[in-house]
């Protein structure tokens, strides 16, 4: 598995000579705090992302406070604040104070959180940067007080270290947890602003509600706009198809099964009896041989033997979509726009891991005439700021031809017009085209889906420019009607010698003529107050 | 065939009827072009055939519509008033019509020559005009016209311009012809008409020497056609070697165009034979080429598959045939290649003598 934990992981197990320090310092372009900016941003994400999650967890409405503080210069402070499950007290300093700890390392699921390091890193980079402790506050339940800690991490040991820890009161306050961090960052508006993060944050979770203060002093509140929360997903065993060779080591040393024969059935999907003797048959191993005594080339040998034996593909109901009327709402919550198309695919297979893409549109109305449409690119319900000429959302769009739905494109690139184009791929496992995880890779699976999904949308898009284009021609037919009417009766009357009143006679006998059997005309007009879902606050954001 | 004016009068009643009755109400006009003429060498021009283009009144056409009856009002009004325009003050009255105007002149010209058709006239019949005169002349004639406000009679000799040469009216119906010329040479470019009159060829060959100016306008053909009919002598046509030449000018001034086929009858000059220069002459006179363009070509495919006086000429598809393996075409300039008068000289005079020289 090209995993980004795990890679954090080899990573640190390798370095176990240098500090936790050094290690953050050297690798924070994997962890995602490369400059100040991207700093502050990255700190906010694994907020809310931990937030978001740990909500649906407890199957709790997410109501979530992210707010930033301008306290001098360059120096920030970041407060988040949701009303999640709680932490209990035991495990609160090595959830904010411990690098990497409980990473979801091996778990297949649809969340979240598989896109950071983990809250901790936003921990260490607030104290490598301005040296002040985390504090953290989190409540379980009503009837529990409140713990509150302020923490460090431990630079040499990676084992938090507490400095202040003690009961508090919270009131109005049921459950949720609460961190303050300091830290040097910048901040800037724009498309990979956090203003914008928040924005696709509310578009995409729309089930959330996000109280938002700006360094600017502005404050906003994107409301909820659905109760409906996401459905919960199960996590799966990975697929013997997208395993590598590593990835298979560490399961190996780590597994429960006595037996290799027994390693395959337990620990991957879709194995059964038959299928793990074939494979074992094919790698030429025993059956009995036990897992920790495989040797490199043994893992070689099964992950060879895996691509050449028929494996059913994994089970595809553990990616819930957001749904195409819901992805809808959340793109009319931020774009007036005159005509909306959704789709949600079936779910696919890359690798083994299944995944699901769906792909929203707005056209027309508020949106900008001029240049390239705007991508919204979303992988579990996180929205993607960076790289997005290399991600395989932008590819799909760039390699569909928009022409085919009357929407203007030179070959290759972005189709112009009014136009904003949301894609979210659910999936147990994102591939990202690197560690930074701000793309996503071009496996061919995940590109013919999102094709086939936009240009579902590019067909509803092309109907309606249909038709709008006929209402179009149809008034102008009635004005053109309208014009030249006086004009046939004048000629005509001089020709006849006609007298005004029959000259008059004449004329409506050509409106009675013309006009008749005409029909309704459709009423296609833009209208601005149409759309109730509209959120002028949402849609100023990032802007 | 009555006046043009009752034919306007009558269809404005039928529609004007058919709109009280709250009926429709169509325009009818002959398809104006080459696949709707036929040709046979007993008429001698090309002839319209019988399909129609019929204009409904609807939202689609009510602009046309518009125009046209416009238009028809204003030729009424020339007829009843004995007065004229040329195409271009027809195309400016409309500017007087609001929305109904022609924002070009080929627009106007255009329904003008649908009108034309609707009514099987030509456009002097109603009242309008070409902008230009037809071509000129110079040689052994004498024009016998009319003095406009006394109508007193007036000789024209053709051979008294000099350097310059008579100017064909737009109106020739009334001119009358004297000469003792052989025969009439009918040349495609001013250039060439400007260096035979200043050398005097007319004289030497005892003939009548006409300018065309590219495509001949109505105005030269129909000169062209009274003077052969009266006079009875031969009518040579001299142009590039070129497609546009052989089907445009020559076959137009011949047998007539497929755009304005309803008046072919009368615009055309079957005596017209083509002395120009063939595709043989540019290998015998080893004539200076250009490679043939796009447009060329299209032309000779054009006139190889709809054209049908090159349908029932096998000599004209061989011609435009050989022109096409040959990939090249040859002005009439050209020939100054052996010197500026060898036209004079040695061309046109072994021309004239040879009739197996000539595209037939």
């Amino acid at each position: 598995m090209a995993n980004g934990v795990s890679k954090a992981e080899e990573l640190a197990q390798g370095t176990q000579s240098i500090s936790i320090a050094e290690f953050f310092e050297r690798n924070r372009h994997l962890l995602g705090f490369d400059n100040k900016r991207k700093g502050l941003l990255t700190a906010v994400k694994e907020g809310v992302d931990n937030a978001l999650d740990a909500c649906e967890e407890a199957d709790v409405l997410p109501d979530i406070t992210v707010e930033i503080h301008e306290i001098s210069g360059d120096k920030y402070r970041l407060v988040l604040e949701d009303n999640g499950p709680g932490i209990v007290k035991d495990e609160i300093p090595k959830i904010f104070g411990k690098l990497l700890y409980g990473s979801k390392f091996h778990q297949l699921k649809m969340q979240r959180g598989q896109q950071g390091i983990g809250i901790s890193a936003a921990v260490m980079y607030a104290q490598l940067t301005t040296g002040k402790p985390a504090r953290i506050t989190s409540k379980i339940g009503p009837d529990e007080p409140a713990k509150y800690f302020e923490l460090k991490i431990d630079t040499e040991t990676n084992e938090p270290e507490i400095l202040t820890e003690r009961e508090r009161d919270w009131p109005n306050k049921d459950h949720g947890t609460r961190i303050e961090l300091d830290l040097i960052g910048s901040y800037a508006r724009g498309r990979q602003s956090i203003d914008e993060y928040i924005r696709e944050t509310a578009i995409i979770n729309p089930h959330a509600s996000i109280t938002y203060l700006n360094p600017r002093g502005k404050q906003r509140m994107l409301v909820r706009g659905t109760e409906e929360k996401p459905p919960e997903t199960d996590a799966i065993k990975p697929h013997p198809y997208g395993v590598e060779i590593g990835a298979m080591q560490k399961m190996a040393e780590r597994t429960d099964a006595s037996t290799v024969n027994q390693f395959l059935k337990d620990d991957f999907t879709r194995v059964g009896r038959k299928t793990a003797k074939s494979i074992l048959e094919k790698a030429k191993l025993k059956d009995r041989k036990k897992p920790r005594n495989l040797t490199r080339n043994d893992v070689e040998a099964l992950i060879n033997a895996v691509q050449d034996t028929d494996i059913m593909m994994p089970p595809t109901d553990c990616i819930a979509p957001i749904g195409a009327e819901t992805l809808e709402q959340g793109l009319k919550k931020e774009i007036n726009a005159e005509f909306y198309a959704s789709t949600t695919r079936k779910p696919s297979v890359y690798r083994g891991n299944p995944f699901l893409i769906e792909a929203s549109l707005a056209w027309g109305g508020e949106l900008e005439e001029d240049g390239l449409c705007n991508v919204l690119r979303f992988a579990n319900r996180v929205p993607l700021l960076y790289q997005r000429g290399a991600c395989a959302a932008t590819k799909g769009i760039q390699n569909t031809n928009w022409r085919n739905y009357n929407v203007s494109q030179s070959t290759g690139s972005r189709p112009k017009g009014p136009m904003t184009i949301l894609v979210h791929i659910a999936s147990v496992w994102v591939p990202f085209t690197s560690e930074a995880k701000e793309a996503i890779a071009h496996y061919p699976e995940i590109l013919k889906e999102v094709k086939l999904a936009v240009q579902s949308l590019g067909r509803d898009l092309k109907s309606y420019l249909n038709r709008k284009n006929k209402v179009k021609e149809e008034l102008k037919k009635r004005r053109y009607i309208k014009t030249y009417i006086p004009h046939i009766a004048e000629a005509l009357a001089d020709l006849n010698e006609l007298d005004e009143d029959h000259t008059t006679t004449l004329e409506e006998r050509l409106k009675t003529l013309l006009e008749q059997d005409r029909g309704e005309v459709e009423d296609i007009d833009f209208d601005p107050d149409a759309n109730d879902e509209y959120d002028e606050e949402l849609a100023e954001m990032g802007r | 065939m009555g006046r043009a004016d009752d034919e306007i009068n009558e269809l404005a009643k039928e529609l004007l009827d058919n709109i009280l009755d709250l009926e429709d109400a169509k325009l009818e006009t002959p398809v104006r072009s080459l696949s709707n003429v036929d040709y046979d060498d007993k008429d001698g021009f090309f002839k319209l055939q019988g399909s129609q283009k019929e204009r409904k009144l609807s939202a689609n056409t009510a602009k046309t519509f518009a125009q046209t009856l416009r238009l028809m009002s204003l030729s009424k009004e020339l007829i009843e008033t004995e007065d004229i325009a040329t195409k271009r003050e027809a195309y400016y009255v409309s500017k007087n019509w609001d929305d109904a105007r022609f924002t070009k002149q080929g627009q106007s010209d255009n329904l003008m020559d649908d009108i034309e058709a609707m009514f099987r006239v030509n456009r002097e019949q109603l009242g309008f005009i070409a902008d230009e005169g037809g071509g000129s002349v110079a040689g052994e004639l004498v024009v016998v016209d009319e003095d406009p406000t006394t109508g007193q009679k007036i000789e024209i000799d053709c051979t008294q311009f000099g350097s310059g040469s008579y100017s064909v009216p737009s109106d020739v119906e009334h001119l009358d012809f004297k000469t003792d010329a052989d025969f009439v040479l009918a040349i495609e470019t001013r250039g060439m008409f400007e260096r035979l009159n200043k050398h005097n060829f007319w004289k030497d060959q005892n003939c009548i020497l006409i300018s065309m100016g590219g495509v001949p306008a109505r105005a030269c053909r129909r000169f062209t056609r009274r003077l052969s009919d009266q006079i009875g002598i031969p009518v040579y046509v001299f142009t590039d070697g070129d497609p546009y030449g052989y089907l445009n000018i020559y076959r137009t001034l011949k047998v007539g165009s497929g755009n304005a086929a309803h008046i072919n009858e009368h615009f055309c000059v079957p005596r017209a034979q083509f002395i120009g220069i063939t595709p043989d002459d540019i290998e015998t006179y080893d004539l200076p080429t250009h490679e043939l363009e796009d447009v060329d070509r299209k032309r000779i495919s054009d006139g190889l598959s709809n054209d049908p006086f090159i349908e029932k000429h096998e000599s004209w598809q061989n011609a435009l045939n050989q022109l096409d393996n040959m990939g090249v075409r040859a002005e009439q300039q050209s020939l100054a290649k052996h010197g500026l008068n060898f036209v004079l000289s040695d061309y046109l005079p072994d021309k004239l003598n040879d009739e197996d020289s000539w595209l037939a």
